[in-house]
């Protein structure tokens, strides 16, 4: 047996590695994507007084600092055992759709479009965002127009673009001023027009691509989100729905708190990342997926007219359920559509700026838990605190952890499919990283680790030994 | 009391007899970084951040602690001066786990002031990263220990202005903390009188009041001034 090992991917959020094992006649026996990072703020946290979780559970992260801000501030909600006002559920809103644009901005023009505007067996010397900008500049430029836009939300929410100390428990730290929902308001036309355009560029582009659709972790799984109880799109609040391949709904409107009921939480010695599953159905069997391919088949509708227009061409083009991950990528884009239209909602309502914004509580309830939708799927925050708000333990479910048994999956598929024998090409190794960036992992948000962030691919043989080994 | 003359940096100034250099040099507009020190409390010299150079001593002295005298010639900057400053600062950083990004008095904060003053950009020493704990037990505030810089105000303000005592210092070097009665938890002295002074004259994110989040712990002290009034009527 040989192995292949590509280390690090690439193109992601995170350090991971690929390994590949081979059979004597060079087919593809095993592989998996391994997390070769750890964080541990499960345990840096333990110790620190309440109030101090959300700017400290924020630090998770560069890129979603939002979702983990949202996630953290509603466990502490329920330790206070406040209903915060409404008005500052609805800013925290804003402030996630804000993050998931420029999150899946982030995601598809920068670390993804390359692989679609040069295709996959590209040069890998051109074939980055850099290429992308020389190659295809209006798609890049809206890719860093979309980034700004939702970044600056954040920061005239909150004050910063990253890590804004803004979401508090109780709340938000102070209310919207007239002038940043203006400055706001008046940017979501820019941003709609690019991102329709985009949507436009990939839906004119996938039929390239059938073959990586086909085998992009295309395969039957279960689904989970947080769903309106309407049926409509939730991603700051929302109770979960589970379905699956073929849209029976396993679990609906279930309360989203009590999550170690219905997920199991598996750990492979192979990786960092834990390895999340469906309790009824067992380990491995109770595979999931969530993210936006998830969220889109577990709603009924997005919840904004142009949005909920591009959704009906989706499940035109792709079926009610699509399978392939290489979906997420236009589920992305819809999102991002959705995002902007409900920003400009939310912010166009007229008691916007009221001052009702933070509920001053004490430490009420020893234990909370707080879910929300991050960009890349359900994250879950639970802490557990003493009788004066200092933390005990913390037990982070982070959405990139939910759709590690997917990746898994994922890579298998594509190396069975394109990987005969050790002598691989660029561009078949580029297609197993390709898949992984689907789920638009961010590793550093999920083991709780040293380092930053790229990926590697190890092909073995049958006795162990590596017979090539691709790192970056 | 008599009147002194001196030089401070060159320039000719007056002060009383008994009065301290760093009171001196402040009433004539020239500045000397402090961190222990507050108006309206006594100096007890414990932050060295005021060292200055006295013509004819052999070491630096606390300016808060040094009597002016007559014909003193007193140097406040110099980079030999400087680099102390930010070695005592380093030292400050290293010893507990003064980590801004996420404490309550990022941006508000004395020691982050004074290194970004003194351009402490960075560690050179090894930090010690102690668990020194954090002790919420009081109903309305809390002591993080990791925070804390020894500064002494909080005992000061409790004993010399509120009049309860409640704080006081244990332990020595490394291991020395700031106590509440004898080692009791906050929360079960039966000598604080929960005036909360102590959490506005604190520096740093050390003592904090419950409930407030990152950034927006000490934002305001609006107690801190009536401490200059007194100082100003004694």
């Amino acid at each position: 047996m040989s192995e292949i090992i590509i280390e690090p991917v690439t193109r992601i959020e995170g350090h991971s590695k690929i390994t590949v094992q081979l059979d004597d006649t060079g087919e593809v026996v095993d592989a998996h994507f391994h997390v070769t990072q750890f964080r541990g703020f499960e345990r840096i946290c333990v110790g620190r007084p309440l109030w101090e979780m959300p700017s400290l559970m924020a630090r998770i992260c560069g890129i979603c600092p939002v979702s983990h801000l949202i996630a953290s501030a509603k466990a502490c909600d329920e330790i206070l055992a406040v209903e915060i006002p409404p008005l500052a559920r609805r800013l925290r809103r804003v402030m996630n759709l804000a993050q998931i644009v420029q999150s899946h901005a982030l995601n598809f023009f920068h670390l993804s479009s390359a692989d679609l505007v040069f295709g996959f067996d590209g040069d890998p010397k051109e074939r980055s965002f850099a290429g992308v900008a020389e190659a295809a500049p209006e798609l890049a430029r809206d890719g860093v127009a979309l980034r700004r836009f939702g970044q600056q939300i954040i920061e005239r929410l909150g004050g910063k673009r990253i890590h804004p100390a803004w979401v508090v428990p109780g709340g938000v730290s102070r209310p919207l001023e007239a002038a940043q929902r203006d400055a706001i308001l008046a940017e979501v036309p820019d941003a709609r027009a690019r991102a329709k355009r985009a949507l436009g560029w990939y839906k004119e582009h996938l039929a390239r691509f059938a073959e990586e659709a086909d085998q992009f972790g295309n395969f039957p799984s279960l689904f989970m989100g947080l769903v309106h109880e309407s049926g409509r799109a939730a991603y700051s609040e929302g109770l979960l729905k589970v379905v699956d391949a073929n849209g029976w709904v396993l679990a609906d409107q279930v309360d989203p708190r009590p999550y170690w009921e219905y997920l199991g939480e598996h750990v492979e010695p192979w990786s960092y990342l834990k390895s999340p599953y469906f309790k009824p159905l067992g380990y491995p069997d109770g595979l999931y997926r969530v993210g936006p391919l998830a969220r889109l088949n577990v709603i009924d509708r997005l919840g904004t007219p142009s949005a909920d227009g591009e959704l009906a061409e989706y499940r035109e083009r792709l079926g009610r359920y699509p399978q392939s991950s290489f979906h997420y990528h236009w589920a992305r884009l819809i999102e991002i559509v959705h995002c902007i239209d409900a920003i400009e909602h939310i912010l166009s309502e007229p008691d916007i700026l009221d001052h009702h914004v933070r509920a001053e509580a004490r430490v009420n309830r020893n234990e909370g838990v707080g879910v929300a939708e991050a960009p890349r799927g359900t994250l879950i925050h639970h802490y557990q605190v003493d009788d004066h708000g200092l933390v005990e333990s913390a037990n982070l479910v982070i959405a990139t952890g939910h759709n590690n048994l997917a990746m898994n999956a994922a890579v298998k598929q594509v190396a069975r499919h394109y990987v005969h024998g050790p002598d691989v090409a660029e561009g078949i190794l580029n297609r197993m990283e390709a898949a992984i960036r689907c789920f638009d992992p961010c590793l550093s948000c999920s083991t709780h680790a040293i380092g930053q962030m790229p990926l590697a691919i190890e092909l073995r043989a049958p006795d162990g030994t590596i017979v090539r080994e691709v790192a970056r | 009391m008599s009147v002194v003359t001196l030089v401070i940096d060159g320039h000719d100034v007056a002060g009383q007899s008994g009065q301290s250099i760093l009171s001196v040099a402040r009433e004539h507009g020239i500045a000397i970084p402090t961190l222990c020190h507050l108006d309206g409390l006594s100096e007890v010299g414990a932050c060295r951040l005021c060292m200055v150079e006295v013509r004819g001593a052999r070491r630096p002295l606390a300016a808060c602690v040094t009597e002016v005298q007559e014909h003193m010639e007193v140097t406040t900057t110099t980079d030999e001066l400087t680099d102390y400053r930010r070695q005592i600062i380093e030292l400050l950083f290293t010893e507990r786990n003064h980590v801004c990004a996420v404490c309550i008095a990022n941006r508000h904060c004395e020691l982050q002031d004074l290194a970004k003053a003194l351009g402490m950009t960075h560690f050179d020493l090894p930090a010690l990263n102690p668990s020194a704990g954090v002790d919420a037990s009081h109903e309305r505030f809390g002591i993080d220990h990791n925070r804390c810089v020894l500064c002494t105000r909080c005992v000061r303000v409790c004993a010399e202005i509120e009049g309860a005592h409640t704080w006081d210092v244990r332990g020595r070097a490394s291991e020395a903390r700031v106590i509440t009665d004898l080692g009791t938890p906050w929360g079960e002295s039966p000598t604080c009188t929960s005036c909360g002074k102590c959490v506005q004259v604190c520096p740093t994110g050390a003592l904090f009041e419950k409930g407030r989040a990152v950034a927006e712990g000490k934002e305001r002290r609006p107690y801190v001034p009536f401490l200059v009034a007194r100082n100003r009527r004694s």
